[in-house]
């Protein structure tokens, strides 16, 4: 009777948490997770019939090699960064708002409603903050609905901003086919384009553009709330020991709320940047699932606001590294981001080590 | 142990021998000789405890006696520091709870481990490792049902556990651990969480399963259930075996009497017996007026509670754990909503107000678990210091934190409350409990606070700073503050409180001056026997 306790083998590995990592053995791993990440991915590259070490190089000079790979970074870092930063402040309150993807889509959404539709002929000092702040509040009241579920009702924010991705996206392509749907553009989904004031300035003449100094401003303004700020200490507090911040009478309810606003009006600054920045009108698969990427780079940059520029801007690297293998080498269109989920899984896998460690347990 | 468990393993068990024909000669626990240390406590100390096949033992003792950690020896959980522990006389050394349920070895905790939206077959299934891809659960709702027959549970295996009662599910819990070939069961302090009619049951099953030759160890502190259902009671005692007894050769006060540890004649010496210095009583400070509340669970946890405690008062709450203690303490200072009564703090009606509010009518808390509700262990030392005080001049400015003000303000704190740490940038969950326990104290009577509730303010905090946090404690009464001390620490209690209450099942089971209380008269009022009952006792 007692082997059907024992029926498994002798030895197991189990993880225990480690109390608290070191700096020198998290950057150890993290090292070890990327070069892991590489021999896997060449492994499968060599299995493929590629030279491994020339498809590395290809992304390396893909991302880097030329201005024009290296605007294509930055530009692809601005949403990442934007929505990242959105999602890490959430997590920081233990809020796990898996909705940037949609606040970014309201975002886009409320700024070219401005553009085309409340201000069109607002000259651009008018319209450019009009449109920052109708992106801000898009966005934020995307990101209010999950948080008061959650502060009223006790509603998992999981399940509820996940949820409100797919209402976001299938809206905004009701208005692209619909409503809102260009009638010169020959029958192609889309708004019609942003009047010209509206859009954000670029860099010389890369796709750069001002939405990478938003990004990179809301890092600095972010970084200074959360460490130099009462609110930001209390969000601390409401993340690290929720019953501690109702013995000290902090507003749990309410910084429920603002920060879940927060949260959706980053994203929601994304979604404007990506319109005004980039397509200069609202269209379809306006976002690659940069929402989604935003949690791994929150996670990543550890929920730290300079984490998250780091982050994001290695992030895009790997994207446009990997879109570069397509056009330069004729890699199947399946090798970039097979590539890119190794480096993460390792990535992340490796973080588990650095929080856990593995001990062998006998019995 | 039931023929079809047997039939169905494949290969033998290492023991062969079952409940049903005990090996006479052989007792089914042997723990010889258990030591276990934590740190510079001795929670056992050469303990030696056995139990016998077809007997039902029960272990008695106050929290912190070390029950908990002799049968978590026995579980598997913890390795004793020395000593042997023999299973129907083989040795056995333990390295995981897997290899104490291999044994036949089942725990019944406090805390189910059962998954709500799951039958209760499901949950069995769960248990069973060996179980592959096929989960066999109609098989093993078949079994239980059996068993669940055998054993009188009245266990229904297709019923979802969100569905059944605190009682059911325990039930559960036994019928679990029998299909899993458990002999030798455990029941860690079962009935304080069931009702008068279930604890009934219970009592009546534990006879049930000694009768069919299981060895039954029950851990508790309810001393009637004791008397009722033991063959033999062992009763702990800091760490050792005061006594190991029958119910016809003692009675419950004897009992009690052991469990505190002083004989009857032994009256109350507070320690050096300190003067207690007068200190001008202003009006009440707290003042309950049939305060009830709910616990966890949502069942009565305080009922009609009516105290007062006045300026340069220090009024004592004695009690076995789980009594309400805890929601008491929460009540008054605003984290729990109060079903019914008002709570008054210096005249002030304060009943249901939000915690906010209630510290700055000048309430200090010292909460009963500190890391879980004090301190934010992940945090540093400079943000668990200005927790209270991050809202106010001169640690904010606006919207703004002043790093500097509040370096200067964790440094002082660190100074005064002489905290021992490398410096305020260190975790807080780094420093010892005493370090974190002063850091606490320090804070919360910090603001010069008129009422201070503090629960267990010593627990697991080493000598020196003990006495540090009662010298801090005797010095805000003496500065005229009004004091509730929550504490299982009936020393700690003697030596603070001017009088001292006894909190049972929610009530208040009386309230005596310290200077004419004993400890035989609070351990009985502890184990629930009425006061007068205790006096007719003392008059003997």
């Amino acid at each position: 009777m007692s082997n059907r306790l024992t029926g498994s083998p002798a030895h197991r590995l189990r993880l225990e948490r480690v109390p608290s990592p070191s700096r020198g053995a998290t950057a150890l791993v993290t090292v070890l997770s990327f070069a892991l990440a590489l021999l896997a991915g060449g492994i499968v590259l060599a299995l493929a019939g590629e030279n491994p070490i020339a498809v590395y190089l290809a992304m390396v000079k893909g991302a880097f090699g030329d201005r024009n790979g290296v605007a294509e970074v930055l530009v692809k870092t601005t949403p990442l960064l934007l929505t990242g930063l959105g999602v890490a402040v959430a997590f920081r309150m233990q809020l796990w708002n898996i909705g940037a993807e949609g606040q970014l889509y309201w975002g886009a959404i409320f700024a070219t409603g401005v553009g085309l539709f409340v201000l069109p002929a607002a000259p651009g000092w008018v319209l450019v903050p009009a449109m920052i702040a109708a992106g801000l509040l898009g966005g934020g009241l995307w990101g209010l609905i999950p948080g008061a579920l959650r502060a009223w009702f006790g509603a998992s924010e999981i399940i509820t901003s996940l949820m409100l991705n797919y209402v976001a996206i299938l809206f905004s392509e009701y208005l692209v086919h619909g409503p809102w749907r260009d009638p010169g553009a020959f029958g192609f989904p889309g708004t019609p384009p942003l009047p010209a004031a509206g859009w954000l300035p670029n860099l010389g003449t890369t796709r750069i553009h001002l939405g990478l100094l938003f990004g990179l401003i809301a890092a600095l303004l972010l970084w200074i709330m959360l460490r130099r700020t009462r609110w930001g200490y209390e969000i601390g507090v409401m993340g690290e020991n929720p019953r501690a911040a109702l013995y000290a009478g902090m507003p749990t309810k309410r910084t429920i709320l603002l920060v879940m606003a927060l949260s959706g009006a980053l994203a929601g600054l994304a979604g404007m940047s990506e319109v005004a920045g980039i397509g200069h009108q609202l269209q379809r698969n306006l976002s690659p699932g940069y929402g989604y990427a935003a949690i791994i780079v929150a996670w990543l940059g550890r929920l730290h606001p300079f984490g998250a520029v780091l982050v994001a801007f290695l992030l895009a690297a790997l994207t446009v590294g990997g879109d570069q293998l397509q056009m330069n080498l004729g890699l199947p269109a399946a090798i970039a981001p097979m590539l890119q989920g190794a480096i993460l899984f390792f990535l992340l896998g490796g973080e588990v080590l650095t929080r856990y460690r593995l001990t062998r347990v006998i019995g | 142990m039931s023929q079809h468990l047997i039939t169905s393993s494949p290969s033998s068990s290492p023991i062969t021998s079952s409940p049903q024909h005990p090996s006479t000669h052989r007792p089914a626990i042997a723990m010889r000789d258990i030591s276990k240390r934590f740190g510079t406590v001795i929670a056992n100390d050469r303990i030696t405890f056995d139990a016998s096949w077809g007997e039902v033992h029960a272990l008695v003792g106050e929290n912190g006696a070390g029950k908990s950690t002799l049968m978590s020896i026995l579980a598997g959980l913890y390795r004793p520091d020395s000593g042997a522990v023999e299973i129907d006389g083989q040795p056995v050394h333990f390295r995981s709870p897997r290899d104490a349920i291999g044994h036949g070895i089942g725990m019944v905790y406090q805390h189910f481990m059962l998954v709500e939206p799951f039958s209760v077959a499901e949950n069995v299934v769960l248990g069973e490792r060996r179980s592959g891809v096929n989960l066999e659960t109609a098989r093993v709702a078949r079994e239980l049902t059996a068993l669940s027959e055998k054993y009188a549970l009245g266990v229904d295996p297709q019923a979802k556990i969100w569905q059944l009662s605190v009682g059911e599910q325990q039930r559960v819990e036994i019928l679990r651990l029998l299909y899993l070939g458990a002999r030798i069961l455990v029941f860690d302090e079962p009935t304080a969480v069931l009702t008068p009619q279930e604890t009934h049951g219970l009592l009546r099953n534990l006879r049930g399963m000694a009768g069919q030759g299981f060895s039954v160890v029950f851990i508790s502190h309810k001393l009637d259930e004791v008397q009722e259902v033991a063959d033999r009671i062992s009763v702990l005692r800091r760490g050792q075996i005061v006594a190991t007894t029958t119910p016809a050769a003692t009675d419950r006060r004897t009992l009690a009497r052991m469990m505190v540890g002083r004989e009857l004649a032994d009256f109350v010496a507070r320690p050096a017996d300190e003067p207690r210095a007068e200190v001008d009583r202003g009006g009440a400070m707290l003042e309950l007026r049939g305060l009830s509340a709910l616990g966890e669970k949502g069942l009565p946890a305080l009922r009609e509670i009516d105290l007062e405690i006045r300026s340069g008062e220090t009024l004592g709450i004695a009690g076995v754990a789980g009594n309400g203690q805890r929601e008491l303490a929460e009540t008054v200072t605003g984290l729990r909503p109060v079903t019914a009564g008002t709570v008054r703090i210096d005249g002030k009606a304060m009943t249901n107000r939000p915690a906010a509010e209630i510290t700055r009518a000048g309430v200090a808390h010292i909460p009963e678990d500190r890391l879980a509700t004090g301190l934010i262990g992940g945090m540093d030392l400079s943000a668990n210091a200005i927790l209270r005080d991050y809202g106010q001049p001169p640690l904010c400015h606006g919207p703004f934190l002043l790093t500097r003000a509040v370096s200067a303000f964790t440094d002082r704190l660190l100074t005064a409350n002489d905290v021992k740490a490398p410096g305020r940038w260190t975790k807080l969950r780094t420093l010892s409990g005493g370090n974190q326990q002063k850091l606490l104290l320090g804070r919360e009577l910090a603001g010069e606070p008129r009422l201070i509730v503090a629960v267990h303010p010593t627990r697991g905090v080493d000598v020196g700073a003990t006495e540090a946090i009662h010298d801090a404690l005797r010095a805000q009464r003496a500065r005229g503050a009004a004091t509730l001390l929550i504490s299982e620490d009936l020393d700690e209690l003697l030596a603070l409180a001017d009088r001292i209450a006894v909190l049972f099942a929610g009530r208040i089971m009386g309230t005596i001056p310290t200077a004419s209380a004993d400890r035989e008269q609070i351990g009985l009022m502890m184990a629930g026997i009425e006061s007068r009952e205790a006096e007719v006792v003392m008059d003997v």
